[in-house]
Parts: C-alpha cells; sequence; structure tokens
C-alpha cells in the first residue's frame, strides 16, 4: 500500500464507533471493551443495514456503550433500557434494537422488565456484560454477584442467593439463550450474529472482568489474569440444562448456547390474534404490505 | 411548524356521549396517537380500556407495560422511533413515572400523559376525586426544568385538550400533562367530534437538511430544537446526561447551564404562546377567582350567587395551569381586592398565586383535601371576605 492509500485508510471500526468519543472512560484492562469488538464484528458480518441498528443501554459502566457505538443510540435511565427498546421497537418494527448493558441494570434494577419482555417474546437482542458487581457506583453486591464474594456494600463477603441469569430469562420465554466469558471473542461474536439474525427475545450474558474494583476487592488479580481465569475455568456446555448452570464464587462456568427456539413475537401474536378475531375490520400494524 | 388536518381513521366524527375519561382516548386517537403504554389504575383505567379496544381498527399500537415506570420509558422509546404517544395514570402511578418525565424532558421527547387526579398521599382515595398533584405536575422530577400541563374541566374539553396537548407536545418537544381529576374523567356529558378536516394537528418538528449537519439539540429559532427518528440514517445520539447540541455527554458546570437554561427557556420564553385563559367580567371586578379544572365549574356558582348581591366578581380560568400565568395574575394584583382561589388541595396553585401578586393583593384560598368537590357556598364566602 502507497502512503496515500495508508493515509486514506479507514480505522476498521470507523462505521460502528463514534471516533470522537474516543478516548473512552473505561479503566484499562476492563472487559467492556471486549464485548463492543465482539459487537462491532458481529454487526459487519450481519450485513444488516446499520442505518436500521438501534443501541438502547441503561446506566452504569456498561451503560457507557450507548455512548460510544455510532447508531442510533439511547443512553436512558437505570434499569430502564428494555422498556425504551420495546416502545423503540413497536414504534419503528423496521429497526433491530440491541440493549447492552451491565447486570445491575438489567437484572438487579430493571429486573421487573427483562422478565415481562421476555414473557412477550419481544424481538429484541439484550447483551447483558455480567461482571458480578455495581462497577459504575464502586463496586457494591449485585443480584449477580456470586456468595462469599466481597463486595463493598457486603464487606464481610456476600452470603445471598445470586441470579441464574440463562435460567432465568429461558423459563420467562426467551427464545435464544447463550452465555460466554468476554475472552471467547469468536463466540460471543458469532452469538451475537446469531441473535441479531433472530426475532424474538434473545439473550446473551458476557462474564467480564472489573479490574478495578471486583478483582482488585478479591485479589483476583489484574485485568488479563482475571479475564484468562475465567476463560480457563469455562467449560462449553451446549444446550446445558440451565437449571443447572448456576455461577459459585471463581468456580466453574458452564457457558454456551442454551437456547434457540422459534416462536412467535409480540407483533407476530397480536397480528395474528387480533386477524383471526376482527377479520377484515382490523387494520396490521407493523408488517409491509 | 406544519399544520396539517388529522388522520381521519383516527377521528369518530360526531356527537357522543362520553365521560372524560373516553374522551381522553379519542382525544388522543384524533390527534394521531397511534402508541399507547399503560397500566391500569383508578379512576384513569378507562381511558386505557377504550384505546385498546378502539386502535385495532385505526392500526397502532396498545400495550399494557408490566408498571408505570415502563409505561413512561416505553412512550419516550416510541416517540423516538417516529410515533405519537400517551399514556393516562392516576397519583400512585405518577409518582412512579417522575424519573422518566425527567428523561422525557432531558431528550426533549414529545409525549402525553394524561393524570386523572384522585386524593392523595399513597394510595388515599382511589375513587373519589383530587386536585392534588398540580405542583408534582411542576417539579415531580429531580432537577430544574419547565413541562405544560392543561387543566380540562368537561369531557368535552378532555376531548379538545387532548388534541391540544399533542401539539404543544410537538412544537416544543415536552411532556405535556392534561391534568383532570376523578369527578371529570367519569363524568358523562355530550362531546362533540369534529369530522377530521376540521381538527387541526401540529407535525413534529422533522429536520430537513443534510444528514452529516444534524445536531439533535441545536436549538432553532423558536428554542425547540428539530428532531429525527431512528431509523433514518442520522446515527444520532441522545441521553439523560447533561449534553450538548450533538447530544453527547459533557459532565461539567458551564454546560449544564447552557443545557438546563435551555429547556428551561424554550418554555419561558414561549410561555406567551402556551398559555390559554378564560375570563369574564375581570375588568371591573373587585374579586377575581381564579381556578381550573372541575373546581371552576363549582366556582361558577358562587360567582353567579355574589354578582347577585352585587359584588363585582371576575373569574379567570386555568385552561394552562403551567406554565404559569405569572404576567396575568401580577397585572390584576395591582388592581383588584383580592383574589379568591379554590382548589381540591391544601393551596398549591393558590401559593403560585399569591406568588406572583406579589403582595400587592391578598389570596384567599378556598381549600380542602379531596374525596369531593367544593360547595359552591364556601367559594361565596370566601368571595364576601374578599369584597369586605
Ligand atoms: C435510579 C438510580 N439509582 C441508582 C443509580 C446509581 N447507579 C448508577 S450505575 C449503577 C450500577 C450499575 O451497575 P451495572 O448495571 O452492573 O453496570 P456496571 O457499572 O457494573 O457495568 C447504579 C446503582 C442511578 N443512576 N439511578
Ligand atoms: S470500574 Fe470495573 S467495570 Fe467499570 S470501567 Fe473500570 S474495570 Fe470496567
Ligand atoms: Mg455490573
Amino acid at each position: 500500500m502507497s502512503r496515500e492509500e495508508l493515509a486514506e485508510e479507514k480505522n476498521p471500526m470507523e462505521d460502528f464507533l463514534r471516533m470522537d468519543r474516543i478516548p473512552h472512560i473505561w479503566c484499562p484492562g476492563c472487559g467492556i471493551g471486549t464485548v463492543v469488538t465482539s459487537f462491532a464484528d458481529a454487526l459487519k458480518k450481519s450485513e444488516l443495514d446499520l442505518d436500521k441498528v438501534a443501541v438502547v443501554s441503561g446506566i452504569g459502566c456498561t451503560g457507557r456503550v450507548a455512548g460510544y457505538v455510532k447508531f442510533d443510540s439511547f443512553h436512558t435511565t437505570h434499569g430502564r433500557a428494555i422498556p425504551f427498546a420495546t416502545g423503540l421497537k413497536l414504534a419503528n418494527p423496521e429497526l433491530k434494537v440491541v440493549v447492552f448493558s451491565g447486570d445491575g441494570d438489567i437484572v438487579g434494577i430493571g429486573g421487573n422488565h427483562l422478565i415481562h419482555a421476555a414473557r412477550r417474546n419481544m424481538d429484541i437482542v439484550v447483551i447483558c456484560v455480567n461482571n458480578f458487581n455495581y462497577a459504575m457506583t464502586g463496586g457494591q453486591v449485585a443480584a449477580t454477584s456470586p456468595m462469599g464474594a466481597n463486595l463493598s456494600t457486603a464487606p464481610y463477603g456476600n452470603f445471598e442467593y445470586p441470579f441464574n441469569l440463562p435460567y432465568l430469562v429461558e423459563t420467562c420465554g426467551a427464545t435464544y439463550v447463550a452465555r460466554w466469558t468476554s475472552l471467547h471473542i469468536r463466540r460471543v461474536t458469532k452469538s451475537i450474529q446469531e441473535a441479531l439474525a433472530k426475532r424474538g427475545f434473545s439473550f446473551i450474558e458476557v462474564i467480564t472482568p472489573c479490574v478495578t474494583l471486583y478483582a482488585r476487592r478479591n485479589r483476583l488479580g489484574d485485568g488479563l489474569n482475571l479475564l484468562k481465569y475465567y476463560y480457563d475455568q469455562s467449560e462449553i456446555q451446549h444446550g446445558a440444562d440451565t437449571r443447572t448452570v448456576g455461577i459459585d464464587y471463581q468456580g466453574k462456568l458452564i457457558v454456551g448456547k442454551f437456547v434457540d427456539k422459534e416462536k412467535p413475537t409480540f407483533l407476530d401474536g397480536m397480528n395474528t390474534h387480533l386477524q383471526k378475531v376482527l377479520g377484515e375490520k382490523y387494520v396490521p400494524y407493523g408488517v409491509k404490505p | 411548524m406544519r399544520k396539517v388536518k388529522a388522520d381521519p381513521k383516527g377521528v369518530l366524527t360526531g356527537a357522543h356521549y362520553l365521560d372524560g375519561d373516553f374522551a381522553i382516548a379519542e382525544g388522543g386517537l384524533a390527534a394521531g396517537c397511534r402508541f399507547f403504554a399503560g397500566y391500569p389504575i383508578t379512576p384513569s383505567t378507562e381511558t386505557a380500556e377504550r384505546f385498546s379496544e378502539r386502535i385495532p381498527f385505526v392500526g397502532g399500537i396498545f400495550i399494557q407495560m408490566e408498571d408505570e415506570i415502563a409505561s413512561i420509558t416505553a412512550l419516550i422509546g416510541a416517540s423516538w422511533g417516529g410515533q405519537k404517544v400517551m399514556t393516562v395514570t392516576s397519583g400512585p402511578g405518577f409518582s412512579l413515572m417522575q424519573e422518566n418525565i425527567g428523561l422525557a424532558v432531558m431528550m426533549e421527547t414529545p409525549l402525553v400523559i394524561a393524570n386523572v387526579q384522585r386524593g392523595g398521599p399513597s394510595t388515599g382515595l382511589p375513587t373519589l376525586t383530587g386536585q392534588s398533584d398540580m405542583m408534582q405536575a411542576k417539579f415531580g422530577s429531580h432537577g430544574d426544568y419547565e413541562i405544560i400541563a392543561l387543566s380540562p374541566d368537561s369531557p368535552q374539553e378532555c376531548f379538545d385538550l387532548t388534541i391540544k396537548a399533542f401539539n404543544l407536545a410537538e412544537t416544543f418537544r415536552v411532556p405535556v400533562f392534561v391534568m383532570t381529576d376523578e369527578c371529570v374523567g367519569h363524568m358523562h356529558e355530550k362531546v362533540i367530534i369534529p369530522p377530521a378536516d376540521e381538527i387541526e394537528i401540529i407535525e413534529r418538528k422533522w429536520y430537513q437538511g443534510p444528514k452529516d449537519k444534524y445536531l439533535p439539540y441545536k436549538p432553532d429559532k423558536d428554542l425547540v430544537p428539530f428532531m429525527v427518528k431512528a431509523g433514518d440514517g442520522y446515527r444520532f445520539h441522545t441521553t439523560g446526561l447533561t449534553h450538548d447540541e450533538r447530544g453527547y455527554p459533557v459532565l461539567n458546570a458551564e454546560v449544564q447551564d447552557w443545557c438546563v437554561h435551555h429547556l428551561v427557556d424554550k418554555i419561558r420564553k414561549n410561555a406567551h404562546k402556551i398559555i390559554e385563559l378564560q375570563e369574564d367580567q375581570i375588568d371591573n371586578a373587585e374579586v377575581v377567582v381564579v381556578s381550573y379544572g372541575i373546581t371552576s365549574r363549582v366556582a361558577i356558582r358562587a360567582v353567579q350567587l355574589a354578582r347577585k348581591a352585587g359584588i363585582k366578581v371576575g373569574t379567570m380560568r386555568m385552561i394552562t395551569v403551567w406554565p404559569f400565568p405569572e404576567k396575568r395574575i401580577k397585572e390584576l394584583a395591582g388592581k383588584i381586592k383580592a383574589f379568591v382561589v379554590p382548589e381540591i388541595n391544601l393551596g398549591q396553585i393558590g401559593r403560585e398565586v399569591e406568588r406572583c401578586a406579589f403582595g400587592q393583593a391578598p389570596v384567599i384560598g378556598v381549600t380542602h383535601c379531596g374525596g369531593w368537590v367544593h360547595d359552591p357556598e364556601d367559594i361565596l364566602k370566601a368571595i364576601k371576605e374578599a369584597v369586605r
């Protein structure tokens, strides 16, 4: 390549990231950036019209993702990314709506919305970065913190039972459920790609190290150590019974694609049902003529 | 500002016998609302029921969400998806919505919320009337901001003002509240729905310029920025954080000052275009009765009796409660003996009148905690006291 050609060479992430907002706020060694890279890669491979992709985040370190991706992107309130995405998707069914947020946001404060969106089989993709704590606010205990882990508001160790996310969302009706660690870069990418191609409620949990808080407090080494540790501790079990994939402190991590099935979405169900009951008089919604 | 005729699909032209709740749903449909997300709560539920019954024949979405937090947030998302959106609620639900009303304000999102007020605080009086969310409508979310609130006094006005609420929401990119109450919500009266081509609708302030020049929060001449919707290729960002014209978060005092002043100024500086008052016999009045919603209907009786007794009493009915008619109150305060302010709360708007009267005229409140509408005699007593 000539010097001119090199100068014109685009940064490969330029189509996906708001370069005018880089550098980002994440700590060196934080795993969130890796998941964003996988997301961008999945979009590239998906060949979706990027103008029709919308990203919705709540609040948290992960919640900042919406601010960095170069799509129609919405940085909403703590816990409310899913109902926001629900409104956005239903208002403009052409959109591919992706919720990208943290465990505290999606499962803690926003847990009620999560289970209802899964129940309705709302056609959205949820990428949940699980770093086992409320990072943005300083490493407090979360609904995902493993028992025994030390958190700033569980200074003597956590004694509450954590959620098993794949089991939770599968039970509620999700049609695609996967879990990876952020070092499973190719697999995370592939799962996001599959979820993007699917119609229905998709949920991808990505176990991600929080170096600054969770790792330091529990003396789990630096980001790279922990990233590697999660990866090494993981065992791929596609189709595993989600009841068995709960997470113990520093224990084995069952990862893989657990659920991938077809079911009418909220809009499918609404249109089919009302058409059947009301006949000709029903004005179908969001279906291309 | 583009004015168009209403889409006839949503307009149920004719004379109907409707309660206020139903009329709100019809007003929304006539205004072009095609997205309703809500959660049942007395005494507002009938609006949701009516909308869910009608929307399949119009084309749109009714979704019953898991709670009011989800309802308001879904509205914001749907508004950015390009739809006109509304919900309805009452006190407890209104309280749950407050954080995300702030988000709608910050993102400058057009939406309409009807609050069919009941007695509070807490669960209070679910089935009985109140007007005690008037201050919450103005100040309920955290931070400094401005919203618009209207107050209908009849089912007909529930219809008319819901359309007006949509027009204002679209014009100013702001949440607009239709602050009615249980009494009007459940009162059945004749409601005339005009033909679609007689209903004026203001379209969203859509951006038309080149894609790469779009700035979501750059104020236009009227201070209101242009809007786009998701999916049209603008690749815009919006956030609840303090932001600049690009919509990018900038967390410092300087941008905070610009951002908050912008949100406040676009309403305050346009207040004269927003405020609608109905005044009667105010010119030579010694006393002015200031009221809104159902209470202004009850006040009519008291005013009639006072006039019969020879008292020069004028009335001001606030159709718009927020932004508050500060200038007009101030003007009147210099000319009259006193204001009488009846309301179904312990003096929320009375206090505002007092602030604007600035000591030039006393304010006599006629207040109670809700559960019933005023006895006109109590208002009459206050009028008599005012001229004494
Ligand atoms: C209503 C509300 N309550 C609390 C907060 C404070 N808060 C901000 S981020 C956060 C936790 C985020 O945790 P998570 O979603 O796991 O994201 P992470 O930072 O770990 O990526 C909290 C509690 C808030 N912003 N809003
Ligand atoms: S605090 Fe933790 S989660 Fe947040 S950016 Fe730093 S490492 Fe990442
Ligand atoms: Mg977290």
